[in-house]
C-alpha cells in the first residue's frame, strides 16, 4: 500500500514536472509589443500548466486504464460490481472547484491590470459632448510611464478598410502611426457593419459595432510594424481587411504626424 | 398505467410499405424514425464534410484562389449550418433518441408517434431548401450566426431561406424534445422508477428541457430578423436605430445551450457504451443525473461569454467568466466518473470503446481550452481566430462525432442484426483520430499567433501549419470510406449478431435483434439496474 501511494505520488510529481517544463520552455505566442501583452501571457502560462496537467493527467488514466484493465483473451465474467465511492466523488468535485475558482480570481485579477474594470472614456475634445455614451471596449492599467498625456484617434472601419483619424491634426490616415511609450486611445465607429479591431501583438481586441461606439486604450512598447485585423466576418473580402500600425520612437513620430498636420497649413 | 394501443393506428401500419420501402414511408415506429434520422444526418454529414473539404482546400495557400470570395462565405456558411442543425443535433437527439428511449423505458413507442415522424419529415426538405438556395442568388453568406447588419445587406433571397430552413429545424427540434420530455416521464413501465432509467434518459431529459425552453427564443430572434430583411424593420438594423447586440444577446441565447443539446446527449451515449465493454457498473450514478442538471441550469446561464469583445459592460464580462468556468465542474465529476468506471473493468478494446476513449481525450482538451476561454482577458485575444475554431471542433467533432461513430458501431448489431468488421472499425478510429487531431490542434496556434477566423486568405507565415491542417483534414474525408464499406458489406455478408452479443443488462439487449414492431414479443421486461455488471445477472 506504502508502495503504491510512492508511486502515485511519483507519477504525479512527473507530470507536473514535464507541464511546468513545457509550459515555461514552449512559447505559443506572438512577439510582446505592448503594455498589456506580457499581463496576458502571464496568465496564458498559468492557464497553459494547469491545462497540461490535468489533460496529461487524464489521458494517462484513460491509456493506463486501456492497457491494465484489459480483459484477456477468453476471460469471461465482469470487473468488480463499484457502483461508486462518496469521498472520490466529493475530490473530484471540490478539487476542481478549487481550481477553477483560483483561475477565476486570478483572471480577475489580470484583466484588472490590463484595466478592464477602469471606468471607459476618451480623453478628446468630443469629451463635451456628455450626452455621448460609450458602450464597450477595454480601458487600460494606469501606468506611470506615460505621463505625457495621451494620444487620441478616431477610427472608423467600413467594408473594407480601416481609417484613421487624427483629430489633433485634422488629417486621416491609412496606417495608424503611434508614439512608443505613450498611452492611445481609439474610439472606433463603423460605417457599415460589425468589424474588429485586432493587434495579436498587443493582445486586445474590440469589435467595432455600427451606432454604438466602442473604445480600446494600449500603450504599445516596442518600435516596429504589426498587422491590424479585423476579426469579425465582414463580408467577401474579409480576409483581406488589414491594416497596419507603426510603431515609433517620439521624434519620428511627431515628424510624421507634422508632414501630415493640416492645422499648421 | 397500460400501455394504450390506438387501433386505427395500428390499422393503417398494416397499410405502411414493408420492408426496405418503410424507411422512405410516414412510419410511425419509432425505430423505423431513429434510422431515418441517422442515415438522413449522415447524407448530411457528407455534404457538410464535402464544403469543409472546400474550405481546407481554399486555405493550402494564402491566397483567395480556390473558391470566389462570396462562395467561400456561402461554404462556410453553410458548412457550420448543415453540421449543426442537420448532422449532430438531429443525430445525438433524434436518431438515438427515437431508438433507444422507447426501450429505455419499457414503451412500445414514443408518446406521440405521429408529431415524431413530423418532426422527422420536416428535416429533409428544409436540409434539401438550405441547399438549394446555392442555385438561386447564392446561399446565406453571413455565417452560421447571421449577425446583421451583414445578414440584412448580403442577398436577400440566400438569408431568407437560411432563416425559414432553420425555423423548420428548430420546430422539428421542440417537437423532438416535447416527445422525449413525455415519453421519459410517462410512459415508463409501471415499476421502473426515474433513478433506475439508463443514463441516457436523464440526458435526453436534461438535453430536452434546453431544446424546449431556448429553440423558441432562436425562432422568434429568427423571425425578428427576417421582418428586417424583406418589411425593412429596425429591430437590428442600426440604421434604422435597431440594436446588433441584442441580437447577439438572443442568438446566443439558444446557440449556447445548443452546444449542450449536442453534448448531453453524447455523455449519455457514453455512459451507456462503457459499462458494457468495460464490464462494470456505471460509476456515481446519482452524481452523474445531478451534474447533467447542473451543465442544464448552467448552460443557460453562460451565453454572453460569446461576445466578451462586443458591446458588454465589463461587470457582465465577470458574471459570464465564473458562469462559464463553472460548468467545468458538472462536466469533470462526468469524466472522472467515466475514468472511474474503466478502472477495474474487463475492457473490451473494441471500435465502439475506442471511440469512445477517443471522446474522452479529445473532450478533456476541448474542456480545458473551454475553461481558459471563459477567462475574459484570454479570450480578448483569441476571440474570433482559429483558436476558436479549434476549440468548438474538439467540443462537436472530437466530442459528438466521435460518440456518434462509437454508437453506430455499439448498436449496429441490435439495429441490423449482423456484426460489423472490426479491423475495418480499427482503421476507421485510427484515421479519425490521427486526422482529426492532426486538422484541429495546429489551429490552436493559428489563432494565438494572428489568423482570424471566416477568412479565405491570411498572412503568408501560416502557410505551413495551415497545410498540416489541411493534411489531417484529407485522412478525415479518408476515413469515411472503411466505416462506409464496413455498414455496407456488413448489411449483407456480416455475422450474425444474436439478441445480445455484447451481453448488455439495458432494455434494448433483452429482445430480438432486429427488434420486432412493438418492441417485445411479449411484455416489456423491467430493468431495475440496467448496470449491474458484476453480479452474476449474465444471461
Amino acid at each position: 500500500m506504502l508502495n503504491k501511494s510512492y508511486y502515485l505520488i511519483l507519477i504525479i510529481s512527473i507530470i507536473i514536472g514535464i507541464s511546468f517544463w513545457i509550459g515555461f520552455n514552449v512559447n505559443l505566442l506572438p512577439e510582446e509589443a505592448s503594455i498589456n501583452a506580457p499581463i496576458y501571457d502571464e496568465l496564458f502560462k498559468i492557464l497553459f500548466i494547469i491545462g497540461l496537467i490535468l489533460f496529461i493527467g487524464m489521458t494517462a488514466l484513460v491509456i493506463y486504464s486501456l492497457f491494465k484493465f484489459r480483459k484477456k483473451e477468453g476471460e469471461l465474467g465482469d470487473g468488480i460490481a463499484l457502483e461508486g465511492n462518496l469521498s472520490l466523488e466529493i475530490i473530484w468535485t471540490v478539487i476542481p472547484s478549487i481550481i477553477v475558482l483560483f483561475v477565476g480570481i486570478y483572471s480577475y485579477n489580470i484583466y484588472d491590470r490590463m484595466g478592464g474594470m477602469n471606468e471607459l472614456n476618451h480623453n478628446h475634445e468630443t469629451m463635451n459632448k456628455n450626452s455621448e455614451k460609450i458602450w464597450a471596449g477595454i480601458s487600460q492599467a494606469n501606468n506611470s510611464n506615460s505621463g505625457s498625456g495621451e494620444t487620441a484617434i478616431e477610427v472608423s472601419a467600413m467594408q473594407f478598410a480601416f481609417l484613421f483619424n487624427y483629430p489633433q491634426g485634422e488629417f486621416i490616415s491609412g496606417e495608424l502611426h503611434v508614439p512608443v511609450d505613450q498611452k492611445i486611445s481609439i474610439k472606433m465607429e463603423s460605417k457599415d457593419v460589425i468589424h474588429a479591431f485586432w493587434i495579436p501583438e498587443f493582445r486586445i481586441k474590440q469589435d467595432i459595432i455600427p451606432g454604438q461606439p466602442t473604445i480600446l486604450n494600449f500603450t504599445p512598447t516596442k518600435i516596429g510594424k504589426y498587422p491590424i485585423i479585423c476579426a469579425e466576418l465582414c463580408g467577401p473580402y474579409h480576409g483581406g481587411m488589414r491594416a497596419s500600425i507603426i510603431v515609433e520612437d517620439k521624434s519620428d513620430y511627431e515628424k510624421w504626424f507634422n508632414q501630415n498636420n493640416k492645422t499648421n497649413l | 398505467m397500460t400501455i394504450l394501443v390506438d387501433n386505427k393506428a395500428k390499422v393503417k401500419e398494416s397499410l405502411q410499405p414493408k420492408g426496405f420501402l418503410r424507411y422512405f414511408s410516414f412510419s410511425l415506429d419509432h425505430k423505423v424514425i431513429g434510422i431515418q434520422y441517422l442515415v438522413c444526418g449522415f447524407l448530411f454529414y457528407l455534404v457538410g464534410g464535402t464544403l469543409a473539404s472546400a474550405i481546407r482546400i481554399e486555405l493550402l495557400s494564402p491566397l483567395s484562389d480556390f473558391l470566389p470570395r462570396d462562395v467561400y462565405n456561402q461554404v462556410l456558411t453553410l458548412h457550420g449550418t448543415i453540421m449543426i442543425f442537420l448532422w449532430i443535433v438531429p443525430v445525438v437527439n433524434g436518431a438515438f433518441g427515437n431508438y433507444l428511449i422507447p426501450f429505455y423505458v419499457g414503451a412500445r413507442d414514443m408518446a406521440f408517434p405521429r408529431l415524431n415522424a413530423v418532426a422527422f419529415w420536416l428535416i429533409p426538405p428544409s436540409g434539401l431548401m438550405l441547399i438549394a438556395s446555392y442555385f438561386i442568388e447564392g446561399a446565406a453568406q453571413s455565417g452560421w450566426t447571421a449577425y446583421p447588419p451583414l445578414s440584412i445587406t448580403t442577398p436577400q433571397s440566400g438569408q431568407i431561406i437560411w432563416i425559414l430552413s432553420v425555423l423548420l429545424l428548430g420546430g422539428s427540434s421542440i417537437f423532438g424534445g416535447i416527445n422525449f420530455i413525455v415519453t421519459i416521464l410517462k410512459l415508463r413501465r409501471p415499476g421502473l422508477k426515474l433513478m433506475n432509467l439508463p443514463m441516457y434518459c436523464w440526458a435526453m431529459l436534461g438535453t430536452s428541457i434546453l431544446v424546449v425552453l431556448s429553440t423558441p427564443v432562436l425562432a422568434g430572434t429568427l423571425i425578428l430578423l427576417s421582418f428586417d430583411i424583406v418589411a425593412h424593420t429596425g429591430f437590428f438594423n442600426p440604421a434604422l436605430g435597431g440594436n446588433v447586440v441584442v441580437y447577439q444577446h438572443l442568438f446566443w441565447f439558444y446557440s449556447h445551450p445548443a452546444v449542450y443539446i449536442m453534448v448531453l446527449p453524447a455523455f449519455g451515449l457514453v455512459s451507456e457504451i462503457l459499462p458494457i465493454h468495460c464490464r462494470k457498473p456505471l460509476f456515481g450514478y446519482t452524481t452523474m443525473v445531478f451534474s447533467i442538471m447542473g451543465i442544464v441550469v448552467l448552460g443557460l446561464v453562460v451565453w454572453a461569454h460569446h461576445m466578451f469583445t462586443s458591446g458588454t459592460p465589463p461587470w457582465m464580462r465577470l458574471f459570464f467568466t465564473i458562469a462559464t468556468a463553472f460548468i467545468a465542474v458538472p462536466t469533470g465529476i462526468k469524466f472522472f466518473n467515466w475514468v472511474a468506471t474503466m478502472w477495474g473493468g474487463k475492457i473490451s478494446l473494441n471500435s465502439a470503446m475506442l471511440f469512445s476513449c477517443g471522446f474522452i481525450i479529445n473532450f478533456v482538451f476541448g474542456g480545458i481550452t473551454g475553461v481558459a476561454l471563459a477567462q475574459v482577458p484570454f479570450d480578448i485575444h483569441v476571440h474570433d481566430t482559429y483558436f476558436v475554431v479549434a476549440h468548438f471542433h474538439y467540443i462537436v467533432y472530437g466530442g459528438s462525432v466521435f460518440v456518434i461513430f462509437s454508437s453506430i458501431y455499439h448498436w449496429y448489431p441490435k439495429v441490423v442484426g449482423k456484426l460489423l468488421n472490426e479491423n475495418l472499425g480499427y482503421l476507421h478510429f485510427a484515421l479519425t483520430f490521427i486526422g482529426f487531431n492532426l486538422c484541429f490542434a495546429p489551429q490552436h496556434w493559428l489563432g494565438l499567433n494572428g489568423m482570424p477566423r471566416r477568412v479565405a486568405e491570411y498572412d503568408p507565415q501560416f502557410q505551413f501549419v495551415n497545410q498540416i491542417s489541411s493534411l489531417g483534414a484529407l485522412f478525415m474525408a479518408i476515413s469515411t470510406i472503411p466505416f462506409l464499406i464496413n455498414i455496407i458489406i456488413s448489411i449483407t455478408k456480416g455475422k450474425i449478431a444474436g439478441n445480445n452479443p455484447w451481453k448488455g443488462l439495458t432494455p434494448e439487449w433483452l429482445t430480438t435483434s432486429p427488434p420486432p414492431v412493438e418492441n417485445w414479443e411479449g411484455e416489456a421486461p423491467l430493468v431495475n439496474e440496467p448496470y449491474g455488471y458484476g453480479k452474476d445477472y449474465l444471461l
